[in-house]
């Protein structure tokens, strides 16, 4: 019974459309191509790695679902990509409205020169999120508990944000991220920084936050993708090879480039 | 043992290492002897320029008795502030020398007495009684300045071994000053006036003030309008202008125009501002506008370099939070870069300061005695003077620009010193 019970609610996971979806999508920096032809759904507070070796295209296919392209003046990117069925390249969006809803935490830890209170402060702020200074410091604490980082710095929340340590900055963005309220965040090798400690705390963090949020990550470790994620994409010199569930991914996968890679023969 | 005896393990230093090391000692010497040089001849420069200048801050001064006789000064005794000061004290002046040396009768003589004072004496008297009329029908001892010659001759800068036709002091002089100097009624005293007077065709009176506040009134001017267009253009074209051939062309003749020579500024000021647009010619307004064309170049490419050097991930930051390109800029970007950017303008500033031909073309050279109040008196300004000033052929004025110098030098540290300790202060460390 139980058993059946497993298949059905994975069923419907399966037939509840994902909340990114990207199609066909090309990615061009000046006339090099990035990304060729890649379509992938990404389902709903789940979270998602993207593996590959360096230069594969995984970092500028994430940076396309919050538009963090754009800033890049010869980046150019064509296809479909939609956010909870809306295309998000669409003329009427607004690039600031997008990045409110998908937030994004960066490879290396970028804290503003700001007290730690106004690092988490200023998306509220700059979104008008809080009604008030009260409800204002009610957002920035339940951020930095969600983000596991309260407790640590709860009686110094004015000192800088730079001053914490490695593990603690990249905490300290996260809840910057969960402040603004999104429904999916982007993680862009978060852990790459950090000693085993920090990144198992991250980890962690990202184990508990999948039920508020859905999670995309990028990651440089076969080992973090396989303990953390549900769904692994691989992604192999700007195309995507194998896409699929993390644990038939590393068990068994289809394409002898994705068997390479895990076994340690390419990367 | 004797394995690790064998050359390969040695640790003690062959040929090619003591050449290497010889090479790195070399080097070291030649950047010492290069820093040596360099300070040598800036100590060669303040030397000379202090030791010309320092006679300059005093002034000898000749204390004489005179009566404010009320039928010479005010007879109607209207005690108008203004007539006051331009009333005849001459007449008060000679009795008063006459006084002091009974004994000079011959007209000749009494006319070199009467020289030992300088010519700007009596408008000093005249200062002194408008600003203080209860003066008038008393009769006080008052320091007077004296007259160039007096005052180089007391600074021991006159060679009295020359033959008396060759000087200007003559020896008749002499005896008048050595007589003044045995009763204590010559000294040489801080010369105020050098900072407080407009300038003057007699060095005892000329002061640099003037000078100075020509300076700062167009520095003021420079500043509105340098400051804000180069930090909106360095903010624009860093932040938000996308590269292409446009900005690319901008930026090229920005860097050119940095290596304009100023006295081209200077003709462009005076066929622009002057001849089309009619600003009043010789004020700090025009001089200003002028040395903002000059320094906008050198705020841009401080303020873009200082832009530039604030770290992407900052940008990231902001943008991957939903702020939008100017949140991004104003909120993040421009206040890290804002010590740089202040840094490049005191010292766009200062190179302003001591520019002196652009204004030359319009007309900040002239001779003026009055003291500006606003950035629309002709004026002239610190370099300028000092140029007038080199030009003059009265001996007194060697000291004076040499004196004058020193203040412009002054006021340049100044700046310099403003810039670091803004930079220091404002920089975050965090």
């Amino acid at each position: 019974m139980g058993i059946i019970m497993d298949i059905q609610t994975e069923q419907a996971a399966a037939l509840k459309p994902p909340i990114l979806s990207a199609k066909n999508v090309d990615v061009f920096y000046g006339k090099k191509q990035a990304i060729d032809d890649i379509s992938l759904g990404i389902p709903e507070n789940q979270i998602t790695a993207l593996i590959g070796p360096s230069g594969c295209g995984k970092s500028t296919f994430l940076r396309c679902f919050n538009r963090m392209n754009d800033t890049i003046s010869v980046c150019q990117v064509t296809g479909d990509i939609r956010f909870a069925g809306q295309d998000i390249y669409a003329p009427k969006v607004d690039v600031v409205a997008l990045r409110a809803r998908i937030g994004m935490v960066f490879q290396k830890a970028n804290p503003f020169p700001k007290s730690i209170f106004d690092n988490v402060a200023y998306g509220p702020r700059i979104h008008d999120l809080a009604e008030n200074k009260d409800h204002l410091e009610d957002i920035v604490i339940t951020s930095l508990k969600r983000a596991g980082l309260y407790d640590e710095v709860s009686d110094r929340l004015d000192e800088a944000g730079t001053s914490l340590s490695g593990g603690q900055q990249q905490r300290l963005c996260i809840a910057r991220a969960i402040a603004v309220d999104p429904q999916v965040i982007l993680m862009d090798e978060p852990c790459s920084a950090l000693d085993p400690i920090a990144t198992s705390v991250v980890e962690d963090l990202m184990e508990q936050m999948r039920e508020k949020y859905t999670i995309v990550i990028v990651t440089h470790s076969m080992a973090q993708a396989a303990r953390i994620s549900q769904k692994t994409a691989f992604f192999h010199l700007g195309k995507l090879v194998e896409y699929g569930e993390t644990e038939k991914i590393f068990i068994n996968p289809e394409d002898i480039r994705t068997q390479n890679y895990i076994s340690g023969k390419i990367g | 043992m004797t394995d690790f005896a064998q050359k390969a393990y040695t640790l003690e230093t062959s040929p090619s290492l003591k050449r290497r090391h010889a090479k790195e000692a070399r080097f070291k010497w030649y950047g010492r002897i290069a820093i040596t040089i360099a300070l040598s001849f800036l100590v060669f420069m303040f030397g000379a320029i202090f030791l010309r200048g320092m006679g300059a801050f005093q002034q000898t001064k000749i204390s004489i008795e005179v009566t404010f006789s009320e039928q010479v000064i005010d007879p109607n005794g209207v005690r108008d502030p203004e007539i006051l000061a331009l009333a005849n004290y001459k007449p008060i002046l000679t009795a008063a020398l006459t006084r002091t040396f009974p004994n000079v009768i011959e007209r000749r003589d009494k006319g070199r007495l009467y020289k030992l004072l300088s010519s700007g004496a009596v408008y000093e008297m005249g200062k002194l009684v408008s600003d203080n009329p209860d003066l008038i029908g008393t009769s006080q001892t008052i320091w007077l300045p004296a007259s160039s010659e007096v005052d180089l001759f007391m600074k021991g800068k006159i060679d009295t071994s020359l033959p008396e036709e060759l000087r200007r002091i003559k020896n008749q002089d002499i005896t008048y000053i050595k007589a003044l100097k045995q009763s204590g009624q010559i000294k040489k005293k801080f010369n105020t006036a050098f900072f407080t007077n407009g300038d003057s065709r007699e060095p005892e009176m000329a002061g640099i003030l003037g000078a100075a506040l020509g300076s700062f009134f167009s520095l003021l001017v420079c500043f509105m309008i340098a400051f804000p267009l180069g930090i909106l253009t360095a903010v624009y074209l860093e932040e938000y202008a996308h590269k292409s051939k446009l900005t690319d062309l901008i930026e090229i003749n920005i860097n050119n125009l940095a290596a304009v020579p100023s006295i081209v500024f200077g003709l462009l000021g005076l066929s622009i501002f002057l001849g089309v647009f009619h600003i009043p010619r010789s004020t700090p307004l025009v001089g200003g506008m002028v040395l903002a064309l000059m320094t906008l170049p050198t705020i841009i490419i401080a303020s873009r370099a200082s832009l530039r050097s604030v770290p992407q991930s900052v940008r990231d930051a902001a943008f991957g939070l939903g702020a939008s390109k100017t949140q991004a800029t104003f909120h993040h970007v421009v206040p890290l870069a804002m010590p740089g950017m202040l840094t490049g303008t005191i010292l766009g500033m200062a190179q302003a300061l001591g520019e002196t031909a652009p204004l030359l073309m319009i007309g900040m050279v002239a001779f003026i005695v009055d003291i500006p109040q606003g950035v629309t008196d002709a004026a002239t300004s610190l370099p300028v003077q000092i140029f007038l000033w080199a030009d003059s052929p009265e001996k007194g004025f060697v000291e004076r620009t040499s004196a004058a110098i020193i203040v412009l030098l002054a006021f340049l540290i100044l700046m310099n010193l403003l810039a670091v300790f803004l930079r220091r202060k404002l920089e975050k460390r965090w």
